[in-house]
């Protein structure tokens, strides 16, 4: 380990009391196996002098035998740790390299970049100061470039290092460096919540600009990776914080002692400091910071140390130690982001347990507000989140935790989930806020269930979804079932455009934006009353397939049915049993679907049926027919 | 205001915060305790961690019979200068069986004294988990493997099955059978616990420090006669060398290196200047690259 100081030759103890002073960075490489990751890391080490000269021969008989540089050194290979990964030439998991400068010691969590990964790169991202985005610049700001982004803006990593790489197979432009970092600003500016882009020209492969300036890029006049690394400033935001310390254990060695073991998430305490302890509120004020050297006077995020309080209050682990004057809230409903990291779905509404600092407590996940994309970080519709997906949900505890919002204190807003059959870590989670009560009556957990309601009415709750023209025979096809459906002992409700524009959404007009509030209002009665174990049954042209969607992904797995009355416009403007055609053909009527309003046929409904080949009667039992055996 | 900290003060606090998780959810841990520099580490900051009160917790060794005498004696020196409970355990088939690795060979005697060995004593005890001193900078398998790393009821280790260990939060929760390795020293390098003996004054075995030591030269490697059972070949005469050793297991599978390092200041200044690395002097690693993530998936610690 080659270190390149003389210092070492001449003068080790001088040497070793400049190294006890270095800092501790550590930083997350985020690229894919193509765009140069590992070489990158394995050139830092070599370049950083770091390599032993038996790694050396090992790295060269292995690039000889399964290398990808044509018997050349492949960097590579130092990083790719596991045989089986090695063998497939693909980093699958996150590990951990270290390497130290003159000025700082570097914990680099190497992690994969595919989109299954994500999980993976987001585990790296937790810890992380800074971050390397890896650009091929032959291939320039691709979708992944933007996953791997938005995956550690999302979990706090401020700072990023765009390494455009692989220069050398552009003949070192310039122009091509600029606009991929133009482009590149064009996303991140909006999407994502950085302090500090640092773009870099590279070439992992040859070395340019990694340690120091390369010839081959003299209209670059910024820093190299390393300069970089050793020249930004090592976060102390965590001291700038509030006081948080999580309790983690009791010290109570006899009668006279009782401490408070813990290591301090945010801020900095001293004797003498008051603090209020979570979620309990009780107050008193530090009386010691003890550690094995001795008392200290001040200890910040960071240190493990042990309180001792002037005031003999029940703490046990699990609470929190806060600053009196500016503590944290404590709640048992947040809305959350999760990431998903298990082979088996995130399901709502099932018991999970809830780690966050030293609190654990069981949860229950909520109906997903939406996912987000990671490629494209648009807001989709889902029910479930599959392994590496990302949603908002809200999320309800069994017991109150004491909390910041991620984003304000990542120490007292991150948490894990674990799955209480299978003892896996399932998910991470970032509280965004806490919820009031009053928001989430639903939440309260209630004896009385949708199974439960239904079962009393010997019936599987539905929502008929009826959707057609104006003219259609909807409401007509509807009428008849219901009565059909009475007849066989069940329990129904009906819902059409004319009785709930009557009441619900007599504030709604005939806009686009109208309609698609006035589907979100029906589809959500629509689920109270399938709560309530009814067969529901509604007829809207409901024209948009979003909308539709977001109705079908409100219901659980069959409870939603579509049908689609497949009239043909023609047909139901020649009966135009109420007159509209006529008046929105003379231009009385705007927005009117199929005049001069688009109709979205839907594409794969549960049931279809054309109006111009059955009677309505028919169709009612075709519907009854479905309902019976699916 | 600031509390300033350095690499190593950040790296004892993570050690510190890690052995306390355990000591809150874990049912019985035990602290494995090889008598090496990394264990020394491990110990000292175990005393640090749970101070004024003592680790709550017994130090284990598995001893293969084989170790270096002058291990032997520190090991009890420190359980009894630290007033510690240390539990010692051979594995009794191999001392019946008299395990000799010249005889045996040394994977058979490492499988049986020192895998099998730990087998034994953690399912003997009932411990849940088990505290070890790897480093991920040791070895490319090390460099994945969890800080709180699971293992089945035959003690394996699945390397496609581990948990995502996010931020500081640890979860700890087992599945009937399972047991769990910790790893308080997984981010520290070779530099950083030497670094920390010398700052905090730990005390370590002697092998470690230069002085002169009666060896043999066998097939390039240098071992210690360290007592009348090793066998000498033909032709091989013991020779005074001056020597110490960079890492320390059993004897006759330990080579030394010729050194004249006999401070902690000298011992880091020549690891800052040699050129190979500290496993090399493992008889157990020459074999393949991959021999470690084998070994472990067997349940070698």
């Amino acid at each position: 380990m080659a270190h390149v100081s003389d210092l070492i030759a001449t003068d080790i103890e001088s040497y070793l009391a400049a190294h006890e002073q270095k800092e501790l960075l550590r930083f997350i490489t985020c690229g894919s196996v193509d765009d140069g990751k590992s070489t990158l890391i394995g050139r830092m080490l070599y370049e950083s002098h770091m390599l032993f000269d038996d790694h050396l021969a090992a790295l060269e008989a292995d690039s000889k035998r399964v290398g990808t540089q044509e018997g050349e050194i492949d960097f590579a290979l130092l990083v790719d740790g596991l045989a089986a990964e090695r063998e497939q030439g693909i980093t699958i998991d996150v590990a951990y390299r270290f390497f130290s400068t003159e000025k700082r010691k570097y914990i680099v969590a190497d992690t994969p970049g595919h989109e299954e990964y994500t999980r993976n790169m987001a585990t790296g991202a937790s810890t992380a100061d800074v971050a390397i985005i890896l650009i091929d610049a032959s291939q320039g700001v691709l979708t992944q470039t933007r996953r791997h982004s938005f995956i550690v803006s999302m979990v706090g990593v401020k700072r990023i290092i765009l390494a455009v790489n692989k220069l050398d197979l552009v003949d070192y432009s310039e122009e091509v460096f600029n606009s991929i970092v133009s482009d590149y600003h064009k996303f991140a500016d909006e999407a994502l919540q950085l302090d500090e882009i640092t773009a870099i020209p590279i070439s992992a492969l040859k070395g340019d600009n990694i340690v120091g300036a390369s010839e081959n890029t003299p209209w670059y006049e910024g820093q190299s990776v390393m300069e970089y690394l050793e020249s930004v400033e090592v976060s102390s935001t965590s001291q700038s914080r509030s006081f948080r310390m999580p309790v983690q254990w009791v010290n109570r060695p006899n009668r006279e002692f009782r401490g408070f073991a813990g290591l301090i998430g945010s801020g900095i305490v001293s004797p003498g400091d008051k603090i209020r302890v979570l979620p309990s509120g009780t107050e008193s004020v530090v009386e010691r910071i003890v550690t094995w050297e001795g008392d200290l006077e001040i200890a910040g995020a960071g240190r493990s140390v042990t309180l001792t309080l002037a005031d003999e209050i029940d703490i046990s682990r699990g609470d929190i130690i806060t600053a009196a004057d500016s503590p944290c809230s404590s709640a048992d409903q947040f809305q959350a982001r999760i990431l998903w990291m298990d082979e088996a779905a995130m399901m709502p509404g099932r018991q999970y347990l809830l780690k966050s600092s030293t609190q654990t407590t069981s949860m229950t996940l909520g109906r997903l507000k939406h996912r987000i994309d990671v490629n494209t970080l648009e807001e989709l519709p889902a029910k479930v989140l599959d392994m590496n997906e990302i949603g908002v949900c809200n999320i309800s505890l069994s017991n109150r935790i004491a909390f910041d919002s991620y984003d304000e204190d990542p120490t007292m807003g991150g948490f894990i989930i674990v799955d209480r059959m299978t003892n896996n870590t399932v998910g991470m989670g970032l509280i965004d806020f806490a919820l009031r009560r009053a928001e989430n009556i639903h939440w309260q957990s209630m004896d009385v269930t949708k199974q439960s309601r239904a079962e009393q009415k010997s019936q599987k709750p539905r929502l008929i979804w009826f959707t057609g023209l104006s003219g259609s025979g909807k409401s007509s096809i509807a009428n008849i079932l219901e009565k059909k459906l009475q007849a066989m002992g069940r329990h129904t409700i009906s819902l059409d455009g004319d009785n709930v524009r009557h009441g619900l959404n007599r504030d709604l007009g005939f806009t686009k934006a109208d309609r698609v509030e006035n589907v979100r209002r029906v589809g959500e009665t629509s689920k109270l009353m399938v709560e309530a174990g009814l067969i529901c049954i509604t007829s809207f042209i409901s024209p948009f397939e979003s909308e539709r969607m977001m109705v079908r992904n409100l219901m659980e797995n069959d409870e939603f049915v579509e049908v689609f009355v497949d009239t043909p416009l023609e047909v139901c403007e020649q009966r135009d049993v109420k007159g509209l055609y006529a008046k929105a053909r003379a231009g009385d009527l705007p927005n009117f679907t199929g005049i001069s309003s688009p109709y979205e046929g839907p594409v794969n409904p549960e049931i279809r049926i054309d109006t111009t080949q059955v009677s309505a009667e028919k169709a009612a039992d075709l519907i009854i027919d479905y309902l019976s055996k699916a | 205001m600031q509390d300033r900290m350095t690499h190593l003060q950040r790296l004892e606090a993570e050690a510190i915060h890690i052995m306390r998780e355990v000591v809150a959810e874990a049912e019985n841990p035990v602290m494995l305790y090889s008598i090496g520099k990394d264990s020394s580490v491990m110990l000292h900051i175990a005393m640090k961690a749970f101070y004024p009160a003592k680790p709550p917790f017994p130090i284990m060794h598995i001893d293969t019979m084989w170790k270096f005498s002058e291990m032997i004696e520190f090991r009890e020196k420190m359980a009894e200068d630290l007033g510690l409970d240390l539990i010692v355990h051979i594995n009794p088939e191999g001392q019946e069986m008299g395990m000799n690795p010249f005889i045996h060979g040394s994977s058979v005697h490492t499988d049986t004294m020192k895998t099998q060995g730990l087998k034994q004593a953690l399912d003997a005890h009932g411990f849940d988990v088990a505290f070890g001193g790897a480093r991920r900078d040791e070895e490319k398998s090390r460099a994945k493997e969890r800080i709180f790393s699971f293992r089945n009821e035959s003690h394996h280790w699945d390397p496609k099955r581990q948990r995502p260990e996010l931020w500081n939060l640890y979860n700890s929760r087992k599945n009937n059978g399972e047991s769990i390795r910790v790893f308080p020293l997984s981010n520290w390098t070779e530099l950083d616990i030497w670094q920390y003996i010398h700052l905090e004054n730990i005390p370590i075995v002697p092998l470690y420090l230069a002085k002169p030591r009666s060896v043999v030269e066998r097939d390039g490697v240098l071992i210690l006669v360290d007592d009348d059972r090793l066998p000498l070949k033909e032709g091989e005469e013991p020779m005074m060398k001056t020597v110490r050793f960079r890492t320390l297991g059993c004897y006759p599978l330990t080579g030394a290196v010729e050194s004249e390092a006999d401070t902690l200041p000298d011992i880091i200044q020549e690891m800052l200047l040699t050129t190979t690395s500290e496993r090399q002097g493992r008889v157990i690693d020459f074999d393949s690259s991959a021999s470690m993530e084998k070994k472990k998936q067997e349940g070698y610690f």
